[in-house]
């Protein structure tokens, strides 16, 4: 690891001080992916404001829904009794990424702003928009099984890793974040970003911004949703492609639907006409595979990855039934239910 | 560069209070293993993916590779060394002897870690989710059958 200062925050104005001082620094919470990244060189902080020890750990009702802090760990919030009662997706979700012990050392908001896994990214011997504005992609004509199939650009087409973000985008979620220019809430399915000719810009949370909480409105999908993720091993592995879904169902017609798609783009992937398609619908695999199509129609391949268009529609049309049958997918029993 | 600005830390490993002066990079593993010659906890991979180095913080399992030992001044470390008590081998060391649940050995201490915070969670009852949630913890001689064996005779041994 290349050389830093560390300091302490004694609570929230003084971590957004510390950085409004230190502009090259850090914050630091879990550390899973950012000390992962600082031994490879690709992050080089001066300095890490360890945030760690702030009272931003609790998981508070609010009219409904939940304020989750952004400390919160992310087995916490997945064995949490209210999340687990009321945001069954959400818990699902959480449980499908990372190990255990990355899962207890991991924050919500740390969760949030993850970097992608794409491996140009980490390689430094190798292009990357990303990591270096204006040096180009390896991953569009390289090794890109693993890469994004909707949203991309001719700079970029990384995806974003986290499991517990596409159920995060169908409870629409909100980010709390506060900085130098006083707090704001941002939508989280505005949170995340399309690589578009700034990929080196992952989310809209500016660099001296510290996220505080996010939290969920009341709507949680308990008795119809799912998280289905596909990957290469059974356990323990980033998504192929993984569908997060919420249905409201009166008898067998849907009332309303939303599912939002991980492994495929550099944010959570939902779209508005797919979901208003099954709107009204009676819950038939025909009418999930048309949604799916709407959602596929500009889905591109690059090669290695192009198998995920098909593996995308199949995955959206099984969690769509899994859902409206409810009966979720196990994380832990590994039969496709 | 300048010295490096070193920082005292307190630690309380394996119920032994352990006062250290560090460098912030300085990760957990490597102040076990350098600092005070805990070398039962293992460097496999280094970046989080394998487990080896799995050790206990205040009762939970966590991946002390990735762990800024600075991160957790005042904090209770367990390792390997730190299970067995007055002589007597832990229920999970045991267990893995019993149950031959390693091959060369080098996972094993990340292993038995592992499943002593996945016993304190009570979380997994079958051997579906002991599988599950043992998945960040990778053995590439494949003892993993007996490394689930071990487990369910000393989850029982404790129930």
């Amino acid at each position: 690891m290349i050389g830093f200062e560390y300091a302490r925050a004694s609570n929230v104005a003084d971590a957004v001080s510390q950085m409004a001082a230190s502009p090259a620094a850090k914050f630091i919470a879990g550390g899973t992916n950012l000390v992962d990244l600082m031994k490879v060189h690709v992050e080089r902080p001066t300095k890490l404001i360890d945030i760690s020890k702030l009272p931003l750990d609790k998981v508070e009702e609010t009219g409904g829904g939940l304020r989750i802090g952004a400390l919160v760990r992310n087995t916490d919030l997945a064995y949490h009794p209210l999340v687990e009662t009321r945001y069954p997706m959400l818990s699902s979700a959480i449980m499908a990424g990372a190990s255990q012990q990355l899962r207890n050392m991991a924050s919500v908001g740390g969760n949030l702003l993850q970097r992608t896994r794409c491996a140009y990214f980490y390689d430094l011997t190798t292009a990357c928009n990303k990591r270096e504005p204006g040096a180009g992609c390896a991953a569009i004509d390289g090794h890109n099984r693993m890469n994004a199939i909707l949203g991309t650009s001719d700079a970029c087409i990384a995806v974003h890793p986290s499991d517990m973000c596409v159920a995060l985008a169908v409870l629409e979620a909100s980010v709390h974040v506060t900085g130098p220019r006083g707090e704001r809430v941002i939508a989280l399915t505005d949170f995340h970003r399309l690589p578009g000719d700034t990929p080196q810009r992952d989310t809209n949370l500016e660099a001296d911004e510290l996220i505080t909480a996010v939290e969920v409105p009341p709507q949680g999908f308990s008795t119809n949703y799912t998280y289905l993720k596909i990957r290469d091993r059974l356990s323990y592995a980033f998504a192929l492609v993984s569908v997060a879904v919420g249905l409201e169902l009166n008898g067998s017609k849907i009332k309303e639907a939303r599912f939002a798609l991980g492994g495929v783009a550099h944010k959570p992937w939902r779209n508005a006409a797919a979901e208003a398609s099954l709107s009204g619908q009676s819950a038939s695999e025909a009418a999930f595979a048309e949604a799916a199509d709407i959602v596929l129609r500009d889905a591109k391949g690059f090669g290695h990855n192009t198998f995920k268009i098909d593996l995308a529609r199949r995955a959206i049309v099984r969690a769509l039934s899994q859902a409206a049958r409810g009966t979720p997918q196990s994380q832990s029993s590994k039969k496709i239910a | 560069m300048n010295e490096p600005t070193r920082l005292p830390i307190e630690l309380n490993v394996n119920g032994q209070k352990r006062a250290l002066t560090i460098a912030p990079w300085t990760t957990l593993l490597d102040l076990l293993r350098e600092h005070l010659d805990l070398t039962g906890t293992k460097k496999g991979c280094d970046q989080g993916q394998c487990g080896a180095c799995t050790v206990l913080i205040d009762g939970r399992r966590v991946i002390s590779c990735l762990t800024l030992a600075v991160t957790k001044d005042g904090a209770s470390v367990t390792t390997i060394e730190g299970l067995a008590q007055d002589g007597k081998l832990h229920p999970l060391q045991q267990a893995f002897i019993d149950h031959d649940a390693f091959q060369c050995g080098y996972c094993t201490p990340g292993q038995i870690c592992s499943a002593a915070g996945l016993i304190a969670e009570g979380k997994a009852k079958t051997a579906d989710e002991i599988r599950e949630l043992m998945s960040g913890n990778i053995c590439r001689c494949g003892a993993y059958p007996n490394i689930v064996a071990a487990i369910q005779q000393a989850m029982g041994q404790q129930s």
